[in-house]
């Protein structure tokens, strides 16, 4: 135990010096790091236009209230694509993820050599770039639409579904396998009855949770023309109509705190 | 288990998931109600796609040999804001999301300031980053800083829930004990919840390096600093081989950022 003496008195320390300074070193070298990079936003900002925003915020603040309520019929078809980019981007990449993690999980999958690295690369390639990058991707390659849109949010997806899932799969017991593997079963029995009811839960958990996640995603995809909402919010944007922003920025916000309400509810029934 | 005679021998039948008949295919008619009325309002222009084909064959044919040379300038100028960008707002974030998560803790808070922070919360979390990134844009100008306070606020957002919900749950007997020892609030929040709490905001916080780094490239589709603006006007000129290089870059920080951020956790967890 690290203690000092100061005269006659002993006092106890958290740490001794030598671990305490190493402490201090480290975030002296954090702080300065930190230092540094906020120097160089500092340098690329104008700072008399931030010294302004105050004054630009209640500015605009003011023009976008009160929100333009006749604006609202307008918005439901493109919440409704919206919902279905999500809930159907989420579908599509379900069926694509769920082979890709039984690939990718070490204990189902058929060559440890050469299809496992293959289902981990498609899981990690997918998985780092934003859903956004991928619509723009799909918008430059097969056009502007929601189809871009669902495409997008399904590509994204794969990464997420099936690296929670060969998670999943990886975890399971192994007893129930085997136990379905001496009645004789073929091995795509096995998958089904001792594998597949292990991971259900799972499985469904993470399905909302992705669907929850893609409806925040898909508001936002209009924005380079995939499609949905978004596509109102950056005409609405262009045009300065804040009164619409405002109602378009309201019912994002109901949206999604409804699909969150609901995964929350639905992964509690579930787990 | 339910079981059918049929015959002589007896089958067994995997048992429904929804055991109530009605139910059951009252949703699964929902959903078929659903996907066909969901397919009805897409118009694909299959034309259009067709032609598509070849230049998504051009793209992953670009990742054969992506360009990191002829744009390499803007390429490095963007993921530096990117990285910087990143830093500043993970660090910013944490700072606030503490006191904010201390709020939104019920058992700390009294009620008035737990109802502010939730609420609070909610919106940060609600909101995409491209929606709030567009509005401080809006506000405070093109560039990075832009990127940071936007990137900032949904960390909070983050942060400050996960935050929470620990301090919710961390165990009563040692906190009860720290009290006992006549320790004030600040001392009883030094002692007490932070160091049950501290595995965990280290691991949210690596975390969340990686998911602002992810958010960071394509802040810059609107405005906001980083490597999006790059890959943006890459993708508008056609330039798929730039846009491959960039894509690239990406995946390897996100990979390198995943792999510290796994190791990190598992030493302090």
């Amino acid at each position: 135990m690290p203690v000092s003496t100061e005269g006659n008195l002993k006092v106890w320390q958290r740490r001794d010096r030598k671990k305490q300074l190493s402490i201090w070193f480290g975030w002296l070298v954090g702080v300065a790091i930190f230092m540094f990079c906020w120097k160089i936003i500092s340098d690329a900002t104008t700072w008399f236009f931030v010294f302004d925003a105050p004054r630009i915020a209640a500015d605009i603040g003011g023009r976008a209230w009160p929100p333009r309520w006749e604006y609202l019929s307008e918005l439901w078809k493109p919440m409704w694509d919206t919902i279905n980019i999500a809930t159907l981007g989420t579908l599509l990449a379900v069926i694509m993820g769920v082979p890709v993690a039984f690939l990718a999980a070490n204990n189902t999958t058929p060559s440890k050599r050469f299809l496992r690295p293959l289902a981990l690369l498609i899981i990690v390639s997918t998985r780092s770039i934003n859903s956004l990058v991928w619509a723009l991707l799909l918008v430059a390659i097969i056009g502007p639409g929601i189809f871009a849109g669902t495409l997008a949010i399904a590509i994204r997806s794969i990464g997420f579904v099936g690296k929670l899932l060969y998670e999943a799969i990886e975890e399971i017991d192994i007893n129930q396998v085997e136990a379905i593997q001496a009645t004789g079963a073929s091995k795509l029995q096995v998958i089904a009855y001792g594998i597949v009811p292990q991971i259900m839960p799972a499985f469904a958990g993470l399905s909302v949770f992705r669907w929850d996640i893609n409806i925040r995603e898909s508001t936002i995809l209009g924005l380079v023309g995939a499609g949905g909402i978004g596509l109102y919010l950056q005409s609405s944007l262009n045009v300065l109509a804040w009164p619409q922003v405002t109602v378009i920025l309201i019912m994002i916000l109901v949206a999604v705190l409804i699909s969150e309400w609901v995964s929350s509810r639905v992964r509690q029934a579930i787990i | 288990m339910s079981a059918s005679i049929q015959g002589k021998s007896r089958q067994w039948k995997r048992p429904p998931f929804i055991k109530n008949n009605t139910l059951r295919y009252g949703l699964l008619a929902l959903i078929c109600i659903y996907f066909v009325a969901a397919f009805l309002s897409y118009d694909v222009n299959w034309t259009r796609v067709y032609d598509g084909l070849d230049r998504g064959w051009q793209f992953i044919k670009a990742f054969s040999h992506p360009d990191f040379v002829t744009r390499w300038s803007d390429i490095s100028a963007g993921i530096w804001e990117s990285i910087i960008i990143t830093v500043t707002a993970t660090v910013v974030g944490i700072i606030l999301a503490i006191p904010i998560a201390l709020g939104a803790a019920s058992n700390l808070a009294p009620k008035p300031i737990y109802l502010i922070s939730r609420g609070f919360i909610a919106v940060a979390r609600a909101l995409h980053e491209i929606i709030v990134a567009i509005l401080m844009v809006a506000i405070f100008g093109f560039g990075p800083l832009a990127g940071f306070i936007t990137l900032t606020f949904s960390t909070i957002g983050f942060i400050a829930k996960l935050l929470a919900e620990d301090i919710e749950n961390i165990s009563k007997p040692q906190a009860e004990a720290v009290k006992a020892s006549g320790a004030g609030w600040w001392q009883w929040i030094n002692y007490a919840v932070q160091p049950q709490v501290m595995p965990r905001l280290i691991g949210l916080s690596i975390y969340r390096i990686d998911i602002n780094f992810r958010s960071s490239s394509i802040l810059g589709l609107v405005g906001a600093g980083g490597v999006g603006a790059t890959l943006n006007t890459a993708f508008d000129r056609y330039e798929f081989d730039t846009a491959a290089a960039i894509i690239l870059i990406i995946i390897a920080i996100v990979m390198v950022l995943e792999y510290g951020s796994s190791f990190i956790r598992a030493k302090v967890q």
